[in-house]
């Protein structure tokens, strides 16, 4: 009996979720781009569509390409499965969807990517489902916010659009006092810099579309199942605790113990609500995630170098990335991502509105889109895009004032970003 | 033996050396996990002899059902427990008592004095896992469901004789 070796974060990267092609040899995951597969017989259809045996039926629901990426995210993470979807707001959707019923409560971090901010106070409140708002910098709001039907804690580790480092610590002891899972958006850090499992989440959702998949091509989403809270313990999540009617009364906390979660999420959510991912784009999210380990440190790289560069610039009146050594949040980066900030941040500009305006019309190598963790480098002016909408005071609120400007810091050479955003800072 | 974390090659071992297990706690309700696993190992080859007082001379899935260990007239190679962790302690000794060259008890069910019973007598023992479970991870068959099955390999998959959507378990790994 071989010693067993636990492999290490870039080893799982490359081959975690991914053998051989059983039928020919591909090295490489296929796409299996199909929506259906063949029943070996009436008795394992059967068995298929009781949950009594593995198997693929329908790519609404899974699909062989899908599976390859989901067991590489719980590897990644740590966690004991998860479920890949067409977005990360599908993963969200599919989360609360597994976890609430009409009029309950969950509190969520008010410091969260806008659109979050819109699904939780908009989408869900026609679900029946209630948000209440806490400050993610402060532990102890999360507590004043609970209730008797309070029924999850949400919060982003590091909050878009950058420059906050959540104390995933203390929030999760708030959570776990309450008896509610903890969840936990790793989509800015990826697990590259930071694993929440590590300080307590149950539940990790990311946005795939950013730095795993790394590369601007796809959009996707997925659910990690950390597969440390007791659904049978709480009795409160009748989802993964009361018989199944659809499933012949089998109770899946029972049948599937800790992966239950990444599964009721699949077989009730994913297959009722259907926000399946395309098996392309699982098939490119995996080749983004072979190189994240070395993508990831890069772009930290360059966003320290950049932000620090922006500092010294006369335009620019403050630069808020947690990766600074004066930055407030500066030991939480120490703690939770030592190895970097990540490279999304935001900085403000002297010249206000006009001046927002004038740089993303400048630059040339910087795209002006509304995305993050590309291989290109992303610039972004919120108060006369994403956050437009907004009164001031919303906007000031949000983090997207009218000086501000957000970058999403790419792989190019360093130089030619900084090059990039002193000609475009000079044409102000 | 750590019984916190065993080795994929214990567990491996112990599957594809063994084929005849006695499953106490055996249930005739189609919603139990007991019969969920009874029916996955029935699907993978193994004889599962069903153990349950209450059924005795009746049947679960075809296999005729035995009121306690010591009816069974054949060799039993694996005692798989679906009783509670107090109840695991006797039926160990059992196991002991008839031959039993594996005690294995499933998720949430563990006794570490059992455990060390079953091992003076040179037993192998696994606590809190499922058969049916580690089965589908070491084969890669529960990588479809996105479960991280802890394990990298790259040799190509086994498929099982049943047909494309089912896997043995590999020796060579």
């Amino acid at each position: 009996m071989s010693e067993e070796r636990t492999p290490g974060f870039n080893t799982l990267a490359i081959h975690a979720g991914a053998q051989p092609d059983p039928a020919t040899g591909a090295r490489v995951t296929p796409i299996y781009q199909t929506t259906s597969y063949v029943f070996d017989d009436v008795d394992h259809a059967a068995a298929l569509f009781n949950l009594e045996t593995f198997g693929n039926i329908y790519t609404r629901i899974m699909n062989p390409t899908q599976a390859v990426l989901e067991e590489r995210l719980a590897a990644l993470e740590g966690g004991t499965a998860a479920l890949a979807v067409a977005s990360g707001h599908a993963a969200q959707a599919l989360v609360f969807h597994t976890l609430l019923e009409p009029g309950d409560e969950f509190i969520a971090a008010r410091q969260l990517y806008g659109g979050s901010i819109n699904q939780f106070g908009q989408a869900f409140a026609k679900c029946g489902w209630t948000v209440k708002w806490a400050d993610t910098t402060d532990a102890e709001s999360f507590r004043a916010q609970l209730s008797p039907k309070t029924r999850a804690i949400f919060v982003e580790s590091i909050a878009n659009p950058g420059g906050i480092i959540t104390d995933l610590e203390a929030i999760a002891a708030v959570a776990k006092e309450a008896g509610v899972p903890f969840i936990v958006d790793n989509t800015l850090a990826t697990p590259y810099l930071t694993r929440p499992k590590e300080y307590g989440a149950d539940i990790i959702v990311h946005s795939l579309t950013k730095f795993l998949g790394g590369h601007g091509n796809s959009i996707g989403g997925a659910i990690v199942d950390c597969g440390t809270f007791d659904w049978i313990g709480s009795g409160r999540y009748p989802s993964l605790t009361a018989p199944c009617p659809s499933y012949h009364g089998i109770t899946l906390a029972e049948t599937f113990g800790n992966f239950a979660f990444a599964i009721a999420a699949r077989v009730l959510g994913l297959r009722d609500l259907g926000p399946a991912i395309a098996p392309m784009n699982a098939f490119l999210i995996l080749t983004g995630i072979e190189t994240l380990p070395l993508r990831m440190q890069r772009h930290c790289d360059n966003a320290l170098q950049v932000a620090t560069w922006l500092k010294g610039h006369d335009e620019v009146a403050w630069v808020n990335y947690a990766g600074l050594d004066d930055n407030p949040f500066y030991p939480l980066t120490r703690r939770y991502c030592p190895d970097g900030a990540g490279a999304v941040f935001t900085f403000g500009l002297k010249g206000g509105y006009d001046a927002g305006i004038a740089l993303v019309s400048n630059v040339k190598l910087f795209s002006h889109l509304a995305n993050i963790g590309d291989t290109r480098s992303l610039i972004i002016h919120p108060a006369s895009t994403t956050h437009r909408q907004l009164s001031d005071e919303h906007r000031e609120r949000a983090g997207a004032g009218a000086d501000v400007v957000r970058l999403s810091v790419g792989l190019e050479n360093v130089d030619d970003i900084i090059a990039d955003l002193d000609q475009a800072l000079a044409a102000i | 033996m750590n019984h916190d974390s065993y080795p994929d090659a214990y567990i491996r071992d112990i599957l594809v050396r063994h084929r005849t297990i006695a499953m106490v706690g055996a249930s005739p309700n189609p919603s139990r996990p007991s019969y969920f696993a009874m029916k996955y190992l029935l699907g993978k080859g193994f004889h599962v002899v069903p153990v349950n007082p209450g059924q005795a001379g009746k049947t679960i899935l075809d296999q005729p059902v035995f009121g306690t260990l010591g009816e069974i007239s054949e060799p039993v190679e694996i005692v798989d427990i679906f009783r509670n962790s107090e109840a695991a302690l006797p039926v160990t000794r059992e196991a002991i008592r008839i031959g039993a060259k594996v005690v294995w008890m499933q998720l949430g069910v563990r006794n570490d004095e059992a455990a060390k019973l079953a091992e003076e007598a040179g037993l192998k023992v696994v606590m809190n896992r499922c058969p049916k479970i580690e089965y589908g991870r070491l084969s890669g068959e529960i990588s479809w469901a996105g479960v991280n099955s802890r394990t990298l390999s790259s040799k190509r998959p086994l498929l099982g004789p049943k047909g494309g959507q089912q896997r043995a378990l590999r020796r060579d790994v």
